[in-house]
């Protein structure tokens, strides 16, 4: 593909694949965001609810006992987990709610799908005084249930969609319709750094703060040296916000955990960039990296976490992935709650699915790293969501 | 001239307004879809859209959604629809469009399609997702083909957009009546009908209003500033229930009450 159109291009990935009707409503997000990213005032009032309200700077933890178990580099995890609401999310749509009632907007949507960015969502519309859609895929209501009845509890209205599969891609889907149809006043709150621009730009950048801290306590840790960082990779929020800061840092290895599901066949795992029969097309208004079958048709993906579970990735993994500035693996289910379980017993933390896929690459990594080498590992959200569905897939009752 | 803009060219010599049909093709199967264009253009079709069912349809509303995903289920694809093409030339010149989404553009090859297309004997695309900005590779494939790549004005969007828009415009300007999706509901025609006005003064390129049109009053109403208007889910509604001959005295209704309100 050829690229005229340079606006939100990473490379030749991202772009502005959107019904002409959300044209007017990007550019006006566009310019609010290129004014308030600038804004002291705005940085500040940010940064307020970053500290006071979801607790960071999260910590970089020196994980003795796991750094014992394999007996290489050290292991530090950032603990993203310990954030209000339990993950990652919580950055972005707290920076995305903020820049909303700037905007003068009424309402907030977004899409969820196993209700991790939904609850972040309803939560910061809680706190804002926002009224708030989360649509959702009727699979995944059913799945999560505890996740929609959290959101109900924060005052947000869940959207079943029932349309496609009725998973997340579906209600991404959904959720635009709505915001088409509704664009005066509301901002549509995506969940990942996907869509068209400018959302992967801004998305990232309210999740750069990742990556950030980490330069900060690193320096402080080990006067500097960091040699590995691993991040898990679905639409690829968290891990873009933990490399973004080191892409130029080419002596440090980055690697991109995609969820390999129950194996290689189309339809089994949820690999996109790490899947050599994936290739670029266009989903939910960007060009990027897409897992899609031979006429074009968006494939349904698979992972035991329904946070990987998504067909496409964020434009800049797709540049990043190209470029070789991150280097994208995959890690299957059994292999993911292996280390699920491994990080329960040597450190006494319950990681989510999703983070654990990047603690699980730590098995491939580090017999052949070396007791002076550093490795930060992103943990991206807590596993108290996954207990029920781990406790399930191990046989156990509860 | 192409088959687009003859008919345009028709219409407006007879002092008529167009009416332009969307049917998803493959629904319920390939030989049905070349059955239903024929007949609607015996009931009064001026032009057919033909879709090209996609997984993930942004633009459209749970009706078309619904057929796409049927569609696809029962393996319809670019390549069958193009097949559809040539079966209607067999027997039709009537203008047909293809209406779909980038990615199923994309896997085909842009050069590829244009050339095919062209040899199967459609007159151009519709694709939703596809705006002004992101349009100029497919666009250029088209024009080397003598296809048309239809642009859209909504109620939203700005005069310097629309100028931007009438600039590059051929064959129709698809004006989308209301902000949201596809599907039959009340509309007040009033914004868009602003837009067409504005539209008009700076081109000649026809422009066709849809979205949201079900019925014949709701025709006539949307035909005030346009020349022609776009009937999608209403029809395609009928075709899923297996109702054709419903989805039939849909459009010859329709073409009657927009005959009697403006031809001359």
């Amino acid at each position: 593909m050829t690229v005229e159109n340079k606006k939100g291009r990473f490379g030749k990935f991202g772009g502005q694949y959107v019904p002409e009707i959300v044209m007017p409503v990007l550019n006006q997000l566009e310019e609010a965001y290129e004014k308030y990213r600038r804004d002291p005032e705005f940085l500040k009032d940010l940064r307020k609810y970053y500290v006071e309200y979801a607790g960071r700077p999260t910590l970089l933890y020196y994980a003795d006992k796991l750094t014992k178990y394999y007996g290489g580099a050290k292991i530090y995890l950032k603990r993203e987990d310990l954030l209000h609401t339990g993950a990652h999310k919580i950055n972005n749509a707290l920076g995305q709610a903020l820049l909303a009632q700037r905007m003068g907007k009424k309402q907030v949507i977004a899409e969820t799908g196993a209700g991790q960015h939904g609850v972040a969502t309803a939560t910061v519309a809680a706190l804002f005084g926002m009224k708030c859609k989360v649509f959702m895929g009727a699979v995944d209501i059913e799945r999560q249930k505890l996740n929609v009845f959290r959101m109900k509890l924060l005052g947000a209205e869940v959207v079943p969609v029932t349309t496609g599969t009725g998973t997340l891609k579906d209600a991404t889907s959904e959720a635009i319709r709505y915001w088409a149809a509704h664009i005066d006043d509301t901002h549509y709150i995506i969940g990942s750094a996907v869509g068209p621009h400018p959302y992967p730009t801004m998305v990232r950048d309210f999740q750069s703060v990742i990556g950030q801290e980490i330069r900060q306590q690193i320096q402080q840790e080990t006067g500097g040296r960091l040699d590995y960082m691993i991040a898990c990779v679905g639409g690829g929020s968290n891990a873009i916000g933990t490399f973004y800061e080191f892409k130029d840092d080419a002596q440090i290895k980055k690697f991109g955990v995609e969820a390999a599901g129950r194996g290689p066949a189309i339809g089994d795992n949820a690999q996109t960039l790490s899947n050599p029969n994936s290739r670029p097309g266009v989903l939910h208004g960007a060009y990027s990296y897409l897992a899609q079958d031979e006429d074009g048709q968006v494939i349904e993906v698979y992972s035991i976490s329904a946070g990987l579970d998504y067909p496409g990735v964020g434009p800049e993994h797709s540049m990043f992935h190209e470029q070789g500035v991150v280097e994208y693996v995959g890690i299957n289910d059994k292999e993911a709650l292996d280390a699920f379980q491994l990080l329960c017993r040597t450190e006494g933390i319950i990681p989510a699915v999703e983070s654990s896929h990047a603690l699980a690459y730590l098995e491939k990594l580090m017999p052949s790293t070396k007791p002076e080498e550093v490795v930060v590992v992103t943990l991206s959200g807590r596993g108290d969501k996954d207990v029920q569905q781990v406790a399930k897939v191990l046989g156990e009752e509860i | 001239m192409t088959g687009v803009e003859n008919k345009f060219a028709e219409l407006k010599k007879a002092g008529k307004k167009g009416l332009i049909i969307y049917i998803t093709a493959g629904i319920p199967d390939a030989d049905s879809t070349v059955q239903l264009v024929l007949e609607a253009e015996k009931a009064g079709a001026d032009m057919v859209e033909l879709g090209i069912p996609f997984s993930d349809p942004m633009a459209d509303g749970p009706v078309i959604q619904k057929a796409s995903y049927d569609a696809i289920q029962k393996g319809m694809n670019l390549h069958r629809v193009l097949d559809i093409v040539r079966e209607i030339r067999k027997k039709s010149q009537i203008p047909l469009v293809g209406m779909g989404y980038i990615n199923i553009m994309l896997n085909y090859g842009f050069a590829k399609l244009a050339q095919d297309a062209k040899e199967a004997g459609l007159d151009g695309f519709i694709i939703p997702d596809v705006p002004h900005e992101e349009s100029g590779e497919l666009k250029k494939a088209c024009r080397d083909n003598n296809l048309h790549l239809v642009e859209f004005v909504t109620p939203g969007t700005t005069d310097q957009r629309i100028g931007e828009t009438c600039s590059t415009a051929d064959g129709f300007i698809y004006c989308v009546s209301i902000n949201g999706v596809t599907g039959v509901r009340k509309i007040d025609y009033s914004p868009i009908n602003r837009v067409i006005s504005h539209v008009k003064k700076q081109t000649a390129t026809p422009c066709a209003v849809g979205f949201g049109i079900g019925t014949p009053e709701a025709a006539v109403e949307a035909a005030a500033e346009a020349d022609a208007v776009i009937v999608g889910s209403a029809v395609v509604k009928n075709i899923l229930e297996g109702a054709d001959q419903e989805a039939m005295k849909l459009i010859a209704s329709m073409r009657q009450a927009l005959d009697n309100s403006y031809h001359k």
